[in-house]
């Protein structure tokens, strides 16, 4: 072979190399789970228990199911703040359509019906005049969270029907937890969606350059616009299973949980500036948060100490790599 | 020039909060009268504070959404001290107050600024560390006014010249950060980071110093809302104003301070705190039930926004409009 024939070819990914991947978020994120799953079940007697380690996915399944669409929401740059107060509504109008004598099937409808709508209103909000999302849907929360309290005031709706509550606690094989198997679902199909087509890498692309996006010819508001749809959506089908699970419904269902859910996503490694993330990432998180407060509810360390647990890992995990150093942009 | 004057957010902002006091005075007359003026800026006046100084974060494209953990965690731990030593006069304890939110917010600060890690990520995160740091302190437990001084009780609704303590502090916070914000190489500078950062950087704005210094003063003013809160209802326990960092958020958004950073007034600011305050006071004057309150005020905010919105445009637009092109066969 002669060297004037060689020929230069730009590769579209770089070279495989093993630190690069062991530099990766999710292999930290694993290691960490690993850690935290270890040292619970050196520690912690009952830790192992296959049904009470079955059991625990439920603390966390139904904020996961809020991460999956809100991670796609953060790659592109958006944020839905009012996720906890959907939950609220589509669970008020299940209630309701209870009380009205409505056949548990068409109660899940309509409980993930109404999570569409309100999805659907914070994506016409934002896309149509342009207002930043946080901003739209700081007010919406408001607005779903308070529709919840004029409807119910110091009320309870309850008495669901048995079919509902066998999807939110009920078991498959008397063991594994549904809410877990649907979790699971949802996970590989949003895994599929953001990692496997050409909508997900869109996704990436307004979440990169909104604006080089929109040039490049993908349609970046009406991508807005279903994301906010799917994230109402998937509120909906997180308030029916919570329904079903406890069975009640009070004005301050579900109430903080948008954070925790934007917790979930961040510890995921997905970038708030967009444009990074994967779904794998988000899972792993889930699981980790998943073990750590299944961990210190086995010790009796009160609820309210895991926010702080939970708060101070997500500061640990974004401060750590900027302070073991690594490339510190200084452009500004 | 005569209808310019309408066109401004503040001019407007400030009819529709005259209309709708105007309204409710029809409806009731009550709240009209002078004291119920009196309770109307009593009551406004933690969110004002909170308002003004989370105005200046935003300015520089930042948000502090750890303010009310802030304040709790500040209110429960004046009452410790004050339940500790009740020989301390509040002279101490309020600076003590103001000490440790601005201790709490300069980590936030130092986080933000000096490391520029996302300051939604940084105050998310402390903002449950606080909360939780609260029942560590206290164990859960209440703090009732029996177990505070009645001079640290009486402070806030203690009157000078016939004003609250609540209201002197709201209007001492309002001419402060007035000159802060129009008159101080300080407050362009926040302008200036808010609308270009990189700009701001290479025309020698101290981007770092700047940063911690916002969210030190706010952590301050949590501090000192935080004495405040507690002492004016006689009661700490771990849940206090939870959820009131929306609130103080949604006043800013309100009153006109654009979130993208770099715009907003202190006018505009007090007003949309005012605008929430009328609201909140007025529903049990018309005799609406409190649970509607979180409906109207979130109506409120979306209304607010989308009024605002025109000035907001995303950049990017498509320009041409699509024509479906004929194939030709």
């Amino acid at each position: 072979m002669s060297s004037t024939a060689v020929r230069h070819q730009i590769a579209d990914r770089g070279r495989f190399s093993l630190g690069e991947v062991l530099r990766r978020w999710e292999v930290l994120l694993l290691g960490v789970l690993l850690l935290v799953f270890t040292f619970n079940s050196l520690l912690l007697p009952n830790f192992l228990d296959p049904y009470n380690l079955a059991d625990s996915t439920f603390n966390f399944s139904e904020k996961a199911l809020l991460a999956l669409p809100m991670a796609l929401l953060i790659i592109c740059r958006e944020i839905d703040i009012s996720v906890a107060g959907i939950m609220a509504v589509a669970s008020v109008a299940m209630g309701f359509a209870n009380q009205q004598g409505v056949p548990a099937p068409l109660l899940a409808m309509i409980g993930v019906g109404v999570g569409a709508a309100c999805g659907t209103l914070n994506g016409l909000l934002v896309t149509r005049f342009a207002i930043p999302s946080i901003v739209v849907t700081i007010g919406t929360m408001s607005l779903y969270r308070g529709i919840a309290m004029v409807v119910l005031g110091d009320q309870a709706f309850t008495h669901y029907p048995e079919a509902l509550a066998l999807w939110g606690q009920g078991y498959f094989f008397d063991f594994i937890p549904r809410e877990f198997v649907i979790l699971l679902a949802f996970t590989a199909l949003f895994a599929l969606l953001l990692h496997a087509t050409s909508y997900g890498r869109r996704l990436y692309a307004i979440g990169n350059n909104p604006v080089a996006a929109r040039f490049s010819g993908v349609p970046v508001e009406r991508y807005r616009l279903l994301l906010f749809v799917l994230m109402g959506t998937m509120a909906g089908l997180a308030a029916v299973l919570l329904t079903g699970r406890i069975g009640s419904t009070r004005p301050n269902i579900a109430l903080g949980w948008e954070l925790e859910a934007i917790t979930m996503v961040i510890l995921g490694g997905v970038s708030i500036a967009g444009g990074s993330g994967t779904i794998g990432g988000v899972l792993l998180a889930v699981f980790t948060l998943g073990m750590v407060t299944y961990g210190l509810g086995l010790a009796n360390v009160p609820g309210i100490i895991m926010t702080i647990v939970i708060g101070a890992l997500l500061l640990l995990t974004i401060t750590a790599p900027k302070l073991l150093g690594g490339r510190r942009d200084r452009r500004d | 020039m005569k209808l310019e004057v309408f066109k401004q957010r503040e001019v407007q902002l400030a009819i529709l909060i005259v209309l709708l006091v105007m309204l409710i005075g029809a409806r009731a007359p009550v709240f009209l009268s002078a004291r119920s003026f009196d309770s109307l800026f009593t009551d406004s006046a933690i969110l004002v504070m909170l308002v003004l100084a989370q105005m200046l974060v935003i300015l520089t494209r930042g948000i502090d959404l750890s303010v009310a953990s802030n304040l709790a965690l500040c209110g429960m731990v004046v009452a410790l001290i004050g339940r500790k030593f009740p020989a301390l006069p509040i002279s101490v304890l309020i600076p003590s107050a103001m000490g440790i939110g601005l201790l709490l917010g300069s980590i936030n600060g130092a986080l933000i600024g000096y490391l520029r890690l996302p300051p939604i990520v940084v105050t998310l995160g402390s903002m449950s560390v606080f909360r939780g740091m609260i029942f560590v302190l206290s164990g859960g437990a209440w703090i009732s006014s029996r177990e505070m001084t009645q001079q640290f009780i009486d402070f806030p609704l203690q009157r000078l010249f016939g004003l609250t303590h609540l209201v002197w502090l709201a209007l001492a916070a309002i001419a402060l950060a007035g000159w802060l914000a129009r008159y101080t190489r300080f407050g362009r500078e926040l302008y200036a980071i808010g609308n270009n950062p990189v700009a701001a950087r290479y025309v020698g704005v101290p981007l770092s110093r700047r940063l911690l210094s916002v969210y030190a003063i706010s952590g301050m003013t949590a501090g000192l809302c935080g004495y405040l809160w507690v002492a004016r209802y006689a009661v700490a326990f771990t849940e206090i104003a939870y959820g009131f960092e929306l609130t103080v958020i949604a006043a800013c958004v309100i009153g006109g301070v654009s979130i993208a950073g770099g715009v907003g007034s202190v006018l505009g600011a007090v007003l949309g705190a005012l605008f929430l305050g009328v609201i909140n006071n007025a529903l049990p004057i018309v005799q609406v039930s409190p649970f509607w309150q979180s409906a109207i005020t979130g109506c409120v905010i979306v209304v607010a926004v989308v009024i605002n919105a025109r000035s907001e445009k995303r950049a990017g637009k498509q320009i041409l409009p699509l024509t479906r092109v004929e194939k030709a066969t």
